[in-house]
């Protein structure tokens, strides 16, 4: 037997027989279908739109909470970023503003002054005054660069326009990344000269490399052109172009989300830094930020879907419990509908057999009185006498009477037995009464009936009406199933010491195996266009039951049936120990 | 022995004491419950023989006023009805058991007869 037949509830296949408007009631499949569905319904819908709900808000509130921190940290480095600019820029604009062109001039004070800034500030690596002709008119630093004419340069053009400049990061003479930062001082005679000076970026370099960037990120500086102006984690090299578009002017620090050339989802702060060129960028991968929310994520749906199943197996497993109680509730309820249609029946026809049997009987014992009398003369008178062939006559009259007295006696004692009544019963004389009532029917046909009572088959307190109505039933079924000249057999045999084994075996057509399953089922009747009803097997069903025994059933089609009915002897017993 | 059969079938009881008497038995019948405590007042029976329901007054009635009459009578009912309260109605009273449901084999009531008579 499959798993699957085996958890199946006894509802499963039911079929309900009935017609009419309310066939659908004792649908149980659609019952069973409709609290299912109706409970999960209910139970999961608000199980399921909170999760959601959750997820969103929470799957939301951590998104915003990544962003924000990318953001404050793009903050806190322009800040830094700019502080340094802005630092070494005050620098400057204090050297220009405490000492004269004259002075400045001078190599010693201007050798003093970049030591005084490399060991204040730092990042200096040379100091040199252009006058403002772009012409170096004074130089400290490792290069040979005094005399050297700017005047052509973009630098120059721009220090004299703006004030001051800071350039982006280029190789130079030197082949060394490095940038300048050049300050214009005006003179009272409207003249200028420039300060100009060039830093090293390793200091620069080291603030964002020593940055601590979450979820495998990258953190750099790029000019407006997409040069990327500090050495990248990930992202290419220095003096390189980035390969994602410059982002938009913001005076804000802005946040935004890319997909790389992996397809991964990329989460990208960026700002400009104010009064340089420069733009600070910071990427981070999504997927590495969220990773906790993911873990939570994880294990979210793993509590819910384990909550669903839990439900739904609860559901289940309750819905499956009551409906199959409703069917065998309706089911006993049919069966004893059926039983007492059936008792009610069988008093009515009880009933109207004895009335039957009485009306009979008096005008049966006259005819009975009147043969004997003529008998009784034939025999007693010497005046009439003896003619053998009147007596022969007379003798068939009364045998006759005998025979009628015989079916009405037997009609009165199926009559008296519809009552419930418990008493000492030998099987044998139920089976003869039987087969008795039936004779006929099996001489006509020629069915012959072979009853085996086992010598060890005591007497036992059964309910003799149920009985001959049990046997009345399989025998009437026997000879329905049977074809003329058949063999019915009825054995009885004392199974174990508390019970008795009763087995009727035809050798008829049999019963499919489809129909086997469903055959003591109330309103199941292959006969019905003959007539049948489909409650004889059913009703048996209930009298065994109710004489606290078991019926079952073999067939195969074509050789034939065979019911075992196995009945206790445990109230005898009980009587037999009590006294 | 004296036998008393009553029955309101008269055609029954009449054969039926006609034969008996050709069994040298002396039996008087009546046709109903009146005319047989009229019969039991002339004469002693032994044995009566009551149908159990009759007309006016039922066998089990008419068993207690004869028994008034003659104490010493003994009783056997027939009943064409074989139901379970007629059983109780005939056994419930002395005499319990002497109980024949018709049509009768009369060597059979006569056996029953000489019981109830030791």
């Amino acid at each position: 037997m499959s798993i699957l037949s085996r958890v199946k509830p006894d509802f499963w296949n039911h079929r309900d027989g009935s017609e009419g408007p309310f066939k659908h009631l004792f649908d149980f499949r659609r019952i069973w279908k409709l609290a299912v569905g109706l409970s999960a319904a209910i139970a999961l819908a608000p199980v399921i739109s909170m999760a959601v709900f959750e997820y969103k808000v929470t799957h939301n509130a951590m998104e915003a909470e990544v962003l924000l921190r990318t953001a404050r940290l793009v903050s806190n480095t322009r800040r830094t970023v700019s502080f340094f600019f802005s630092e070494r820029k005050a620098a400057l604009d204090l050297l220009v503003r405490q000492h004269t062109l004259e002075e400045l001039k001078k190599p010693d004070l201007l050798t003093g002054l970049l030591e005084g800034l490399q060991k204040a500030v730092g990042g200096f690596t040379d100091l040199g005054v252009v006058d403002h002709q772009g012409r170096q008119q004074s130089y400290v630093g490792p290069y040979e660069l005094e005399g050297v004419d700017y005047s052509d340069q973009e630098w120059f053009k721009e220090v004299v326009l703006r004030g001051v400049y800071i350039s982006d990061v280029f190789l130079g003479f030197r082949d060394l990344p490095h940038l300048v930062i050049a300050v214009k001082h005006d003179l009272p005679d409207g003249s200028f000269y420039v300060l100009r000076a060039t830093l090293d970026t390793a200091r620069f370099n080291d603030l964002l490399s020593q940055l601590e960037v979450s979820g495998n990120g990258d953190a750099f500086i790029i000019n407006r052109e997409g040069i990327i102006q500090t050495p990248p984690r990930y992202c290419g090299r220095v003096l390189g172009k980035i390969s994602l578009p410059v982002p938009e002017y913001s005076s804000r620090t802005r946040v935004l989300e890319e997909k790389n050339f992996n397809g991964q989802l990329l989460v990208i702060g960026y700002a400009y830094v104010t009064e340089t060129p420069f733009i600070l960028v910071i990427g981070e991968q999504k997927a590495e930020l969220m990773k906790s929310w993911y873990r939570t994520r994880t294990k979210l749906i793993g509590f819910l879907a384990a909550s669903i199943v839990a439900i739904l197996v609860v559901i289940l497993g309750v819905a499956t419990h009551l409906v199959n109680k409703i069917y065998l509730a309706d089911e006993k309820r049919v069966m004893t509908l059926h039983q007492v249609e059936y008792a009610n029946k069988m008093a009515s026809i009880g009933r109207l057999a004895a009335g039957v049997a009485h009306e009979i009987n008096n005008p049966l014992a006259i005819i009975n009185e009147k043969a004997g009398l003529i008998k009784d003369i034939f025999t007693y008178r010497k005046e009439y006498a003896r003619d053998e062939k009147l007596l022969g006559l007379v003798e068939w009259i009364l045998t006759s009477v005998g025979r009628c007295g015989a079916i009405t006696r037997r009609l009165l004692s199926f009559a008296r037995h519809m009552h419930v009544s418990i008493e000492p019963v030998q099987i044998k004389e139920v089976i003869d009464e039987v087969t008795g009532l039936l004779g006929k029917e099996a001489e006509y046909r020629d069915i012959s009936i072979h009853v085996d009572v086992s010598d060890d088959v005591p007497a036992f307190e059964s309910d003799r009406g149920k009985l001959q109505q049990i046997f009345l039933n399989l025998v009437n079924n026997a000879f329905a199933a049977m074809s003329d000249g058949g063999r019915l057999d009825i054995k009885v045999r004392r199974e174990t010491p508390d019970a008795i084994l009763l087995r009727v075996t035809d050798d008829g057509c049999g019963i499919p195996p489809a129909d086997l399953k469903r055959i003591f089922e109330p309103f199941f009747s292959t006969k019905k266009k003959k007539g049948g009803t489909g409650l004889g097997l059913s009703i048996t069903y209930g009298l065994v039951k109710e004489l606290g025994g078991t019926i079952s059933v073999q067939s195969e089609v074509g050789k034939g049936t065979s019911f075992t009915i196995s009945l206790p002897i445990q109230l005898k017993q009980r009587k037999k120990g009590n006294g | 022995m004296k036998v008393l059969l009553v029955d309101d079938e008269e055609e029954l009881v009449s054969a039926l004491a006609e034969r008996l008497s050709y069994r040298g038995i002396e039996a008087s019948w009546a046709g109903n419950c009146l005319d047989a405590l009229a019969l039991a007042e002339l004469e002693n029976f032994d044995v009566a023989v009551l149908d159990v329901r009759m007309p006016k007054m039922s066998g089990i009635e008419l068993k207690r006023r004869l028994q008034k009459k003659r104490p010493a009578m003994k009783f056997i009912f027939l009943t064409g009805h074989g139901s379970e309260d007629d059983f109780k109605a005939g056994s419930g009273e002395e005499g319990a058991g002497y109980y024949l449901v018709k049509p009768i084999n009369i060597e059979v009531l006569i056996k029953r007869m000489k019981e109830v008579l030791g």
